[in-house]
């Protein structure tokens, strides 16, 4: 199985037999993976088409609106909540990182980072919305309504109170170390605690 | 009526939630595919308001294809040749199980004598129909509408009899308007002389107000879109208005000819019966006012599918009902999915329904 690069830095992390929700879980690859660890693992996804072909894999997905039924589920039911490339897409991404956090002991976030050095070329010399391999949609369609950069997102789980247990930077396929994440990375994923 | 159901008569008399019991319960059912040696290949289908067990069968007044057949049978979604289907026959009923038009032990019909029953109730004859048949434990129970309303009973009063819980088009209580639409129908049977306080068994039957009563039933069943894409305005074999209250209207001859077609195969007074269960029914009610307490410790997965064009159980009475089961922390799927025919959409073709059944069941 091909799992995209952040879904698969998470699968690794998590501990066998963990319960896990993980909220934009599209048609439910990262659960696939964790269930082959024998994870009890929930998903929300907001696309129909999804969530019917995660029903038909067999996996327990409801379809809502993560900015709305997050609220939905008690403190702590989750060892995990994960929020793949959705934080960018919130309404409010500050109290969707709270829910997150209440809803499980651990999170991990991923996001594309909109500091990357070809989106900050792109805004500089272009003078446009950036349109690159990681943003690949135009201003006006895009359901990215929040951008943000690496270092804005340690910012906001500072605000939280929540301790950065681990983190995980992209350049497209491929992972990168820490230095300089904020311009070389184009993807990150974050663990909190 | 002149067919012989397949029936089993329960042992004990079934407690009921309105007091007392009813003795020598008989539960018409019918079986599809075989069951598996070790017995855990059963799947209870649950049939709504005015349905019966010809779930894949030929209905035997009717001489129509069973209400389900594009779901259940060899290779559908719900394979029987892979699973053992169990459907039957609600107390209250009229098509074999015992209802209002059942001989009591006075050797009369018991009509209106016939004990006011609840979802509950009716749920409860089934689980003596599944001991019956040596049944622990279902490998799914599934049921549309008032099917997933004892789906839903059955979960939340003897968790362990199933493993997995399908809910489609259904809810966990009776809405105002729902109560509204039922009485209507309930009103317009008991204004019709022949009703006679239900004592018409021999007699002429109150055929005209039960037909009002389904004509009005069903447009609830449908959708506004799917009326107008059906009929619009147009009229039914004339060239222009009879400025009179013939059937004008397409719309109108199809609503009479569901009404009389329902009478020839409906009893009125089960119909009074079933739709007063249907109002009693609040799955929260039953359990200190909290929905997530009803399914709380129930090892049992669950899955709730709604329409978009259902007005009748809307999608958020399946959100309402998702969400005490993630407050409870069972495992559940839900779906809203997208098809034209309102609340009728879990009996007609919509695929996607297909495939999310078939998924969950297996």
């Amino acid at each position: 199985m091909n799992l995209r690069p952040d879904l698969a830095a998470i699968a690794a992390q998590v501990a066998p037999g963990s319960r896990v929700l993980d909220i934009g879980c599209g048609d439910g690859a990262l659960m696939l993976a964790l269930r082959d660890k024998d994870c009890d693992v929930r998903g929300i996804e907001i696309d129909g088409a999804c969530v019917e072909r995660c029903v038909a894999r067999g996996l327990s997905v409801v379809q809502g609106d993560a900015d709305r039924d997050l609220g939905d589920y008690p403190d702590a039911s989750f060892d995990y909540a994960v929020l793949s490339q959705t934080l960018q897409t919130a309404a409010r991404p500050d109290r969707m990182l709270e829910q997150l956090l209440r809803v499980g002991t651990r999170a991990f976030v991923s996001f594309p980072n909109f500091a990357h050095w070809r989106t900050r070329a792109a805004l500089m010399f272009g003078g446009r919305m950036p349109v690159t391999r990681a943003l690949p949609v135009t201003w006006y369609e895009t359901a990215n309504i929040h951008h943000l950069t690496v270092a804005d997102f340690r910012d906001l789980a500072r605000a939280k109170g929540a301790r950065i247990e681990g983190e995980w930077f992209f350049s497209g396929e491929r992972p990168i170390g820490g230095a300089g994440a904020n311009l070389r990375a184009e993807f990150a994923v974050f663990e909190l605690a | 009526m002149s067919f012989e159901p397949q029936s089993l008569t329960l042992p004990d008399p079934l407690p009921l939630d309105g007091g007392g019991t009813l003795a020598e319960a008989r539960i018409a059912y019918e079986t599809y595919g075989e069951l598996a040696p070790d017995r855990s290949n059963a799947i209870l289908l649950c049939h709504a308001l005015t349905g019966d067990q010809y779930v894949a069968s030929n209905h035997p007044l009717t001489g129509k294809p069973g209400w389900w057949e594009r779901m259940v049978g060899p290779g559908k979604p719900i394979d029987t040749d892979r699973y053992h289907v169990i459907c039957a026959n609600v107390i209250g009923s009229c098509l074999g199980s015992t209802g209002p038009a059942s001989i009591a032990s006075d050797g009369a019909p018991y009509a209106m004598r016939f004990p006011v029953i609840t979802v509950r109730d009716m749920v409860r004859g089934l689980v003596g129909l599944l001991d019956a048949l040596g049944i622990e434990r279902l490998h799914a129970v599934v049921g549309g509408s008032m099917g997933g309303m004892q789906a839903l009973s059955l979960a939340a009063n003897w968790p362990d009899r199933a493993e997995r819980v399908l809910v489609i088009a259904s809810t966990s209580r009776h809405s105002a308007q729902n109560i509204a639409f039922h009485e209507l129908g309930r009103q317009a049977i008991m204004a019709d002389p022949n009703w006679r306080q239900g004592d018409y068994y021999g007699a002429d039957t109150p055929d005209n107000g039960l037909a009002v009563a389904r004509m009005a039933a069903h447009i609830t069943y449908l959708s506004e879109d799917g009326l107008t894409a059906k009929f619009g305005r147009n009229l039914q074999d004339r060239p222009e208005k009879s400025f009179g209250f013939d059937a004008d209207f397409q719309v109108e001859s199809y609503l009479r000819y569901q009404g009389s077609g329902f009478t020839r195969r409906f009893d009125a007074n089960s119909y009074l019966y079933i739709t007063r269960a249907m109002d009693y029914f609040d799955l929260a009610e039953e359990h200190g006012g909290s929905l997530a307490q009803a399914f709380a410790g129930g090892p049992a997965r669950f899955c709730l599918v709604s329409f978009d064009s259902d007005w009748l159980y809307p999608t958020a009475e399946s959100r309402h009902i998702v969400h005490a089961l993630n407050a409870a922390g069972a495992p559940v799927s839900f779906v809203e999915l997208s098809a034209p025919f309102g609340h009728d959409s879990f009996l007609l073709d919509v695929p996607a329904l297909d495939r999310v059944v078939k998924g969950f069941v297996e």
